[in-house]
């Protein structure tokens, strides 16, 4: 792996370059599951803080590796540390996985659109959460609760693989506590030491506790996942206007230059990753695009 | 019995059942409980009747050579438990675990399969009901089997 940059030779203005990564270092590095990880970053430099809204990504760049689009997972109230949670699937996560404290990693962002949460205000908040969709959830979750008060029903519904692949268990534990907040975890298979409920996420939309006429829905998982929450939804009286998804394209430049992830007439980088349903959903059917 | 035909008539399972059949099922149908880790039923067992869960929840199993019990599913308040009894050859596929102490209505099924062969209207209202449980079951089962979770980077 190549060496991360010597901070004091380069005399580049970054924050002006939205192609040009800033370097962060690793402050820790958490494994949340078998092959999930967290990591927990400090800007470096000039630059003290890295402020972002729920559901916006970054481009993480590995040294020598290559660069990927990731959620970010982190606070947004906590503007000193930037947290990404990831899995090692591919050359540049891999990479990243074998990172240590101390080790830098560059980051160009936050890009995208965020979660809408200022529209809840008032109504019933509903997450539905699938596998590692749970990560880009996580910060629009810390938002809600930091304002409990301007919400009505605040629901977690979040499905995974097994009872392994639980995704920030402690935390879900914390807010599952808590009587202001509903959380509801499935599994998709397990063996019978398990207590919590096995079955798909899409199961739980029926009996949640929420007003459908009163409620934003946000959902973010593999996308066929997202299609069918939305179908519940939907059936269980949620408005297509009322429910938002977060997509995953291949996302390159971030800014909507280089049309890798161009998604029928919009591009997901800079007109998402989050969209409201009613604005691709068409287009989520068709193979071809 | 007027409680269970409250309960019964609230159910979305029995909405807009006609009166006369919603106390025909009434007249199959009665209060039981089931400890936490006790067996409602067994796979290989004559299914004979179905169950409303009241409160409580029960685990859907099947037992596998080496790995054990394996958890498909788990059921809980306002599901309802079994099917088998409506298709033959009237045999469980799976087990049926309570895991907490669950409260259900449990439903005569052999009556019930005596009064639809004389009554097809009612026969046919409850096929279409548990034919939407089997749908969604199955949309389940193939959700499961897509394994989806593991493509997500």
């Amino acid at each position: 792996m190549a060496t991360a940059p010597d901070l004091q030779s380069l005399k580049v203005d970054y924050k002006r370059n939205p192609m040009l990564p800033w370097p962060f270092h690793i402050k820790r590095v958490k494994h949340e599951t078998e092959d999930t990880f967290t990591v927990e970053l400090q800007p470096s430099g000039d630059l003290a803080e890295f402020s972002f809204q729920p559901g916006q990504f970054n481009m993480v760049y590995v040294y020598g590796v290559g660069e990927i689009p990731i959620s970010i997972s982190g606070d947004p109230a906590n503007a000193k540390i930037l947290v990404h949670t990831t899995r090692a699937v591919g050359t540049v996560t891999k990479a990243m996985d074998k990172l240590v404290r101390g080790d830098i990693l560059g980051i160009r962002g936050p890009y995208g659109t965020p979660w809408p949460i200022e529209k809840s205000s008032g109504q019933d908040v509903v997450f539905v959460a699938g596998g590692i969709g749970l990560a880009p959830l996580r910060p629009a979750l810390y938002e809600v609760v930091a304002h409990r008060e301007k919400y009505g029903k605040v629901v977690l519904l979040y499905g995974t693989r097994t009872p392994a692949d639980v995704l920030f268990r402690e935390e879900l534990e914390g807010w599952r506590a808590r009587f202001d907040l509903e959380i509801y975890v499935t599994v998709d298979r397990a063996m019978s030491g398990w207590r919590g409920n096995v079955g798909v996420v899409t199961n739980l939309i029926s009996r949640a506790p929420f007003d459908p006429r009163n409620t934003q829905a946000f959902v973010c998982g593999p996308e066929i996942m997202m299609r069918f929450t939305a179908m519940e939804l939907h059936k269980r009286g949620v408005s297509n206007e009322h429910i938002y998804v977060s997509l995953e394209r291949n996302m390159k430049c971030a800014i909507g230059l280089c049309g890798h992830c161009q998604f029928g007439p919009v591009f997901v980088c800079k007109d998402g990753p989050v969209f409201q349903y009613n604005q691709i959903k068409d287009m989520l059917v068709r193979w071809e695009i | 019995m007027e409680d269970l035909r409250k309960i019964l008539a609230e159910h979305p399972f029995f909405k807009e059942l006609k009166e006369e059949y919603l106390a025909l099922i009434v007249g199959c149908a009665s209060n039981v409980r089931t400890d936490a880790g006790k067996i409602v039923f067994r796979e290989g067992e004559e299914a004979n009747q179905f169950y409303l869960i009241r409160s409580g929840r029960v685990v859907i199993q099947l037992m596998t050579p080496n790995k054990g019990p394996v958890v498909i599913e788990t059921l809980d308040e306002g599901d309802i438990l079994g099917w088998s009894w409506l298709v033959p050859p009237y045999i469980r596929h799976f087990d049926a675990k309570a895991v907490e102490l669950t409260r259900m209505i449990a439903l005569d099924g052999k009556c019930l399969r005596n009064k639809c062969e004389n009554d097809h209207h009612l026969g046919y209202e409850l096929l279409k009901r548990f034919s939407e449980i089997m749908i969604k079951r199955l949309e389940s089962t193939r959700f499961q089997l897509l394994d989806i979770y593991g493509d997500r980077s």
